[in-house]
């Protein structure tokens, strides 16, 4: 099962209702719950925004977008109605963080869905889940029935003349459905293709409406925000990025699991101390830190902060808190082309650059890594990659290009020993030719 | 075409969430697999009629996402991940395991019609790791011997 892990260097703003048995709605009442939402509405919208601006949070998704800004960017007046989306789509691999979230604090996302209506507005929000998150969105149903049972949900919320409706929506296996315009054309009812951009979808969104989109963990975070305040979130964390982060420690560690830690908790410090060192008593060979679509860090380059960033400059990315852990005995070639190969199932099409720049990167690992590459194959890799960059609609072509342009650059040496049908280095692990090729 | 009275009441109650009538479709279409096994001609025309859409539109979604399927799966589905984060931990041994086990490979059906067998993308069980769904049932931290003894208690259930 997904149990829960604790360190002692964990601060926990937003995880520290989990395992208390918050699901049930009068457990979370007695655990402060639903306080937030009132403290929001005496606050009214200017008050919700600048606090949110205060808290320094930026978007959990990936992105790092300054989530109070965000909010700010939809229009005051709008002839068609406002919304809140909730990202719930978690798919990036290495991530497993809003799952927890939904098993263990669902009302405070529901929470962070009001307050973020109360903000722009809206008088509804919209909770997107995973389709494979099957029993999270049981857990989803209940607590929205529950809070509307309570009254809290409906008409004229906590006596504030205000209406504000949520409810939940569930997917059917789809990562491109976690980019957000992809998202709104799912919820709507369509195969998940991006949406060009602009208009961006704090002025026309769902339906055509205003929307405001924050994955999961950015929308828990806001009601504990609202208690804690906004300022003492945001001293937790590193200048400009504030408060903590769930970061899923995953891979050869000895410890995997989800830590709450602070906005640049080091990089090194959480691999050995926190998620206990590289398992098997084995050597660090490298770190993807935020999730597939980074790039990777060499050992010789995880001693740094783990905020968006100070990665930014490691060059690459916080991303979505997936910290996911390689020891000596991996071929990063054959991850590598797991890697891509992903992205080559996952492209919606859409976009050429994508379409075929993935496939084709596919095609060539897989070749590269049963023992049949040449040299020029290492080169063409990384120009190809380089060629996708920016050149999509949707940030998926950049999420397959990023990491494979690292490995090629970094591990150089690794994919020359691979050239001219010499054995791949690490065949103990998985025979090459028994290597699973996805059919459809 | 009909479904079950559970279904019914949940898409009386979700089609009120929407202000378009095809905003339901992706969770419905996943209830009515559940319900039948695959989404077959029947369900695709009842959905396209009760959304005012056509078959073929509904058929571009399906083919859209990855859960939805047109052919019947096994009693038990069992998608094993393959991906970053189980595959560094054995989540390819254990996805050969299950193959020997069940005698199948990906997306096929034992002939007595009791499991399939998928390898999947990442299902969200990373720290977890290796990990499968079976339907929608997580296991996780899976040895072969683990796997064994899942798959031995979903056929005693039968």
């Amino acid at each position: 099962m997904a149990y829960l892990v604790s360190h002692p260097d964990e601060v926990k703003a937003i995880s520290w209702r989990w395992g208390k048995g918050a699901a049930d709605i009068n457990r979370y009442l007695e655990l402060d719950g639903y306080k937030a939402v009132q403290k929001a509405i005496e606050m009214g919208p200017d008050g919700i925004i600048n606090e949110m601006k205060a808290s320094n949070l930026r978007g959990r998704g990936g992105a790092g977008f300054p989530t109070g800004m965000k909010w700010s960017f939809v229009p005051k007046e709008s002839a068609k109605p406002k919304y809140i989306l909730c990202n719930g789509d978690e798919s990036e691999p290495g991530t497993c963080k809003d799952r927890l979230i939904f098993e263990h604090d669902p009302h405070s996302v529901i929470e962070g869905v009001m307050i973020a209506g109360l903000a722009v507005g809206a008088k509804s929000g919209y909770i997107y889940l995973r389709g494979e998150y099957r029993y999270l969105s049981i857990i989803m149903q209940k607590a929205i029935a529950d809070a509307y049972a309570k009254g809290f949900l409906g008409k004229n919320i906590f006596g504030s003349g205000k209406d504000f409706d949520v409810y939940w929506h569930g997917g059917a296996g789809a990562y491109e459905v976690g980019e957000e315009s992809a998202l709104m054309e799912s919820l709507e009812g369509k195969r998940g293709i991006p949406r060009i951009r602009p208009p961006f979808p704090a002025v026309v969104g769902l339906w055509g409406g205003p929307t405001v989109i924050n994955n999961a963990e950015t929308l828990a975070s806001v009601p504990h925000i609202f208690m804690m305040g906004a300022q003492k979130y945001a001293e937790i964390g590193t200048p400009k990025n504030g408060g903590t982060r769930l970061f899923c420690l995953s891979g050869n560690i000895e410890k995997p699991g989800v830590y709450e830690l602070p906005m640049g908790y080091n990089l090194k410090k959480m691999i050995y101390e926190v998620g206990g060192g590289i398992w098997k008593g084995r050597n660090l060979k490298a770190v993807v830190p935020g999730g597939s679509s980074v790039p990777a860090l060499l050992p010789n380059e995880v001693d740094i902060a783990a905020d968006f960033d100070s990665m930014m400059k490691a060059g690459t990315m916080l991303g979505s808190g997936g910290v996911i852990v390689l020891d000596d005995h991996q071929c990063i070639v054959k991850f590598a082309l797991r890697t891509i190969k992903f992205y080559q199932h996952e492209s919606c099409g859409w976009c050429i650059p994508c379409r075929e720049g993935t496939d084709w990167l596919n095609k060539t690992l897989v070749r590269f890594h049963a023992g049949a590459g040449v040299k020029k194959d290492i080169d063409n890799m990384q120009y190809l990659a380089e060629n996708m960059l920016g050149r999509t609609f949707c940030p998926l072509g950049d999420a397959a290009a990023m990491p494979i342009i690292a490995f090629v650059k970094k591990f150089r040496e690794e994919f020359e020993a691979h050239l001219e049908g010499k054995p791949c280095p690490f065949a103990e692990h998985g025979a090459v030719s028994e290597l699973p090729v996805l059919s459809h | 075409m009909h479904f079950s009275d559970e279904f019914e009441k949940r898409y009386a109650e979700m089609v009120g969430h929407y202000p378009t009538k095809r905003s339901i479709l992706v969770p419905s279409l996943l209830y009515a697999q559940d319900e039948v096994g695959y989404l077959s001609d029947e369900v695709i025309a009842e959905l396209a009629q009760r959304c005012e859409l056509t078959q073929l539109e509904v058929r571009n979604v399906i083919s859209y996402y990855s859960m939805l399927r047109m052919k019947p799966a096994g009693k038990y589905n069992v998608q094993v991940c393959t991906n970053i984060s189980c595959l560094i931990r054995g989540g390819e041994e254990i996805y050969d395991h299950c193959k020997k086990k069940l005698g199948i490979g990906h997306k096929q059906v034992t002939k007595d019609g009791m499991f399939s067998l998928e390898e999947v993308e990442c299902i969200g069980a990373c720290s977890w790791a290796p990990a499968m769904q079976v339907n929608y049932d997580f296991h996780e931290n899976l040895t072969d011997e683990g796997v064994d003894k899942i798959l031995a208690e979903y056929k005693a259930k039968g």
